[in-house]
């Protein structure tokens, strides 16, 4: 029997992303009511965003700033000449009946997306546009509302559209696509990118054709998507659910279909009829953008240093994996605090080790972070350095991070109250150590004898001695010593 | 009567218009002489022509992002055909 071309294993998913991004303006984009989440209902509007007649939008400096610079640190080239179309729908999350948009001439094209696997995802183009109001749907489902209730307060707010090229294969590199967006979104500090509270959004589109074709399958546009997870599972949900028509010979039909979190499935979303037929226009209430060279070379100099070069000098320079490096350099604020605890301790791997392990534990158990913390980077140093010169021992440490994080405290004080401090002073370790072989003779013996273990149990004898603050590398020298 | 290179029932729906039929055939003659002078000004040599999208002679009229006092919430819905408590109510979206 020949083989179907088509079948599961000879399919591969071709994955492109569209992602929304709203700026973190302290204004609207065409307009000067506040830009914030979480405000009462229809208190953040006016007559622009209402889109009262005789009302005149005026573009926001910052949001064109902002995405440029978006654009600037994704290698995107920032185009000389853009302008604003409008975009014709009708739908009662847009007050005018057009949201503005920008079409044939977006500010940015090109660029692109660095994985961690070091593919490169390239971007068609970043464009400016306002973001819609909410629909609240009364009763318990958007098909069985009798009506809609609407909020404007997010109509106008300004809203960067990413646009992918189909080059991502797989949930993972969309995923993973989405993280280094949203990293480098929150280094430059255009966007709090919250996926929950909707400044981070995401559509997928999805089709499958046999492996190594080139002609583009039919596309399905997956929307709803709300966390990182369910971009992730919905992709998969979906490329199988594609599989399995062509396996079942069934057509796939070109639509927009809607993740359903809680079943985990997607469905068909009814088309809105005609609704690709948007009659962009030139919009007539905005003049054209020229940013002029000097203007971007300045704020080409304002960028801040990006993840991907970040987490290339933690490698390089520090001696950390590309995983730990990965790690600390996700958000900035992190890196920022990792960074002042290297140098304020000169000993990086540790703090790669502290920010990674018990301090993460501790604020993680307080549901507390970094910033709400009141531990600062210096003690987290001086506590390293306490280790490091053998005042306290590691297990010590561990007990001191808390008060140092969650209280604010100093290390020293801590170490000093609890009485937590080593003994480093060779006559008295000494004494320990003798007291300890002086009592186990046995295990003397048994040591000589050529049984390893029994070290291990004459160097736990002697900090119960001691009741934990002898130096442990002093006691193992010593032990070693007149044992040998 | 001219030739109309555009489904006149179709941009009517996306309008939102309910034309009748005598309205249907009135606008698309009325389409059927724009598209003549179009016609005519295709003929013109336009390659070393930038397109234009706006004729105003301005360009980055930008605004610094202040905040600007908001309509007071009363006055943004007064006008509304339908409210429910703080919100704007419409027909539902999907049939």
């Amino acid at each position: 029997m020949s083989k179907v071309i088509g079948a599961p294993a000879d399919t591969e998913a071709v994955i492109g992303l569209e992602v929304h991004v709203e700026l973190l303006t302290a204004s609207k984009m065409f307009c000067g009511c506040r830009n914030a989440f979480g405000a009462p209902p229809n208190t953040l509007v006016c007559p622009v965003c209402l889109g009262m007649p005789g009302s005149l939008p005026v573009a926001n400096a910052k949001a064109v700033e902002y995405l440029c610079k978006a654009g600037m640190a994704l290698g995107c080239t920032i185009a000389e000449y853009s302008k604003f179309d409008r975009k014709n729908y009708f739908y009662p999350d847009m007050p005018k009946n057009y949201q503005i948009s920008q079409y044939d001439m977006p500010l940015t094209t090109g660029g692109s997306v660095t994985l961690p696997s070091g593919k490169r995802v390239n971007l068609t183009r970043i464009h400016l546009e306002e973001d819609t109001g909410k629909n609240v749907h009364a009763g318990e489902s958007i098909a069985r509302s009798a009506y809609t209730l609407v909020d404007y307060n997010r109509a106008g707010v300004p809203l960067m559209e990413i646009v992918s090229e189909p080059e991502i294969s797989s949930a993972r590199e969309a995923e993973e696509y989405l993280a280094e967006l949203k990293a480098v979104m929150s280094y430059i500090g255009v966007s709090d990118v919250k996926m929950h509270e909707g400044s981070l959004r995401c559509d997928a589109n999805v089709s499958i054709r046999p492996a190594g074709a080139r002609e583009l399958g039919t596309k399905v546009e997956i929307k709803n998507l709300n966390s990182f997870r369910s971009v992730g599972r919905a992709i998969e949900y979906e490329i199988e659910r594609m599989r399995a028509c062509v396996r079942e010979g069934e057509r796939i039909v070109q639509e927009t279909r809607g993740w359903d979190e809680g079943s985990g499935t997607t469905h068909s979303m009814r088309s809105k009829e005609l609704a690709h037929d948007y009659r962009y226009f030139p919009d007539p209430d905005l003049v054209p953008l020229e940013l002029g060279r000097a203007l971007l070379s300045r704020w080409r100099t304002e960028l801040p240093e990006l993840p991907a070069a970040k987490r290339t000098r933690y490698v390089r320079d520090f001696g950390l994996s590309e995983y730990d490096a990965g790690v600390l350099t996700s958000e900035r604020s992190d890196a920022d605090f990792f960074e002042a605890v290297a140098a304020a301790s000169g000993n990086p791997k540790q703090a790669a080790n502290w920010m990674m392990g018990d301090v993460r534990k501790v604020l993680d158990r307080a549901e507390m972070t970094l910033a709400s913390a009141r531990g600062r980077p210096e003690q987290v140093a001086a506590l390293i350095t306490l280790v490091a010169n053998g005042t306290i021992s590691g297990k010590a440490a561990k007990e001191v991070i808390e008060s140092v994080m969650i209280d604010g405290r100093q290390p020293a004080d801590v170490v000093a109250e609890r009485g937590l401090a080593q003994t480093s002073d060779a006559g008295a370790v000494a004494a320990f150590v003798d007291q300890a072989l002086h009592a186990n003779a046995d295990s003397v013996a048994s040591y000589k004898a050529g049984k390893e273990k029994a070290f291990e149990f004459l160097v736990g004898q002697v900090m119960k001695l001691s009741r934990g603050k002898a130096n442990v590398e002093m006691v193992r020298g010593l032990l070693k010593e007149r044992l040998g | 009567m001219p030739e109309v290179p555009i489904d006149i029932a179709h941009v009517a729906k996306l309008a939102r218009l309910p034309l009748s039929a005598e309205e249907a055939e009135r606008f698309s003659s009325q389409f059927g002489r724009l598209f003549e002078f179009i016609r005519e000004l295709q003929a013109l040599d336009v390659e070393h022509v930038h397109p234009t999208a706006q004729v105003i002679p301005l360009h980055n009229v930008l605004r610094t992002d202040e905040v600007r006092p908001c309509l007071d919430h009363e006055a943004a819905i007064q006008n509304a055909p339908a409210t429910e408590g703080p919100y704007f109510k419409m027909p539902r979206i999907l049939e």
